[in-house]
């Protein structure tokens, strides 16, 4: 590694403890939640320099985009509630100058020395499985290894990962219903990017969907592009039917885990293991399953964001 | 060296500059509007010198086009956020800097 790489990963390395401190000890939360998208898209930079593209792929569409957007609608919820505000504010300066509040740092201190002593006293090169998953490739269905990973040798997880999705969704609607729609039109600029990068947010979830099989890509990604193209229609007042809001959008949530369990079910009968499939149909099988599973992943997502329980208004 | 090469090193350290320049104004500029400006104007720039350079070093007109496809999707989301702030900002009833 030459020199400059080094220098580069120092000053992302650095970087990043310096905003995670700042947004951290920020007192203000909107400045907070901006340092922590920040925070996000560096990330997704470390983790392209640890040869990763999959996993920044999620966390700069997931990690900085999507929670980043989630948060600031929280936030506009929270400060549309302002009072005792400051009466929360006083309790947690009070607490942080008690000595409780050592308690949390010192059991942080322990974690990090444990596990940078973990890291540390790790074998300096360690192929880890990759060697296993690289000799099992061929009956996968796919040429991903990451794919290959997620969608079949450990299909469970991503199943296990979409049920804590639904799960999230469900929490924030027994909390209450979403807040109502903003009236009045979106203004131009709004409109017009809306209408121009919808399309080609559409268009690039399905390539990335499409691409997963055999580079960095797959449903977990698109399913986040299309819940970004969501998150830009509710912000431009545009929202579903109420027909739709009911019934229609309840089957697409729960579209995604109810095939993964049926697939699970199918192979435990046929194939005597959970989510193993047969070498011959893996491919499409999975191809199948990650479309299903994107529409679900991008609609648990984008109604994340509404913040609620849609609000059924009774027709007169 | 080739010239091509030479080109892009030029074309990046240009856009690199342009960079600079619209960091320093947005640290130091004295409103929400002028940084705004500041932000928008010399990133767009930078990002195109930027592109042009990369685009000379691409192995595949496919990499150009994405090339070009990234610097129009940021041109059209900075300029239209830079329109949604300053918007919000005016309806808010932030003052516009008057020396």
């Amino acid at each position: 590694m030459t020199l400059l790489a080094w220098l580069f990963d120092i000053l992302l390395g650095l970087g990043l403890l310096w905003l995670g401190w700042r947004l951290l000890s920020s007192p203000d939360l909107f400045k907070a939640i901006v340092l922590f998208i920040a925070f996000g898209l560096l990330m997704a930079l470390a983790w392209v320099r640890l040869d990763a593209p999959d996993v920044a792929l999620a966390e700069a569409a997931i990690g900085a985009g999507l929670t980043g957007a989630l948060l600031l609608a929280a936030l506009a919820r929270l400060s549309s509630m302002e009072s005792g505000k400051d009466a929360t504010v006083q309790a947690e300066k009070a607490w942080l100058k008690s000595p409780a509040s050592w308690f949390p740092a010192i059991i942080m201190l322990l974690l990090a020395s444990g596990l940078g002593y973990t890291i540390l006293s790790l074998a300096p090169y360690a192929a880890g499985l990759s060697p296993e998953v690289a000799a099992n490739l061929d009956s996968s269905g796919v040429i991903n290894p990451v794919t290959a990973v997620l969608l079949n040798f450990r299909g469970y997880d991503t199943l296990l990962e979409m049920v804590v999705l639904l799960l999230a969704l469900l929490g924030v609607w027994s909390i209450g219903g979403a807040a109502e729609p903003h009236e009045g039109k979106p203004g131009p600029v709004l409109d017009f990017l809306t209408r121009l990068l919808t399309p080609l947010l559409i268009l690039v979830a399905a390539y990335l969907l499409w691409v997963g099989a055999h580079a960095p890509g797959g449903a977990f990604q698109a399913g986040s592009v299309l819940a970004a193209a969501g998150v830009l229609l509710l912000l431009a007042g545009w929202c579903l039917p109420p027909r739709l809001m009911a019934l229609p959008l309840r089957l697409v949530l729960v579209a995604g885990p109810c095939a993964f369990i049926a697939m699970a079910a199918l192979t435990l009968l046929i194939q005597g293991q959970l989510l193993e499939f047969p070498p011959a149909q893996a491919g499409i099988l999975i191809l199948v399953l990650e479309t299903v599973a994107m529409f679900s992943i991008g609609a648990t997502l984008a109604a994340l964001f509404l913040g609620g329980r849609p609000q059924h208004k009774e027709t007169p | 060296m080739g010239l091509t090469d030479l080109l892009s090193t030029v074309l990046l350290i240009a856009g690199g500059f342009f960079f600079l320049a619209g960091t320093l104004g947005l640290l130091r500029f004295p409103d929400v509007y002028t940084r705004l400006h500041a932000l928008t104007k010399a990133d767009n720039v930078g990002l195109g010198l930027m592109v042009i350079g990369l685009a000379l070093q691409a192995e595949s007109l496919a990499v150009v086009g994405k090339l070009i496809l990234i610097w129009f999707l940021v041109l059209l989301a900075g300029a239209s956020v830079a329109n949604l702030i300053a918007n919000k900002a005016l309806r808010n009833g932030i003052s516009l800097w008057k020396q």
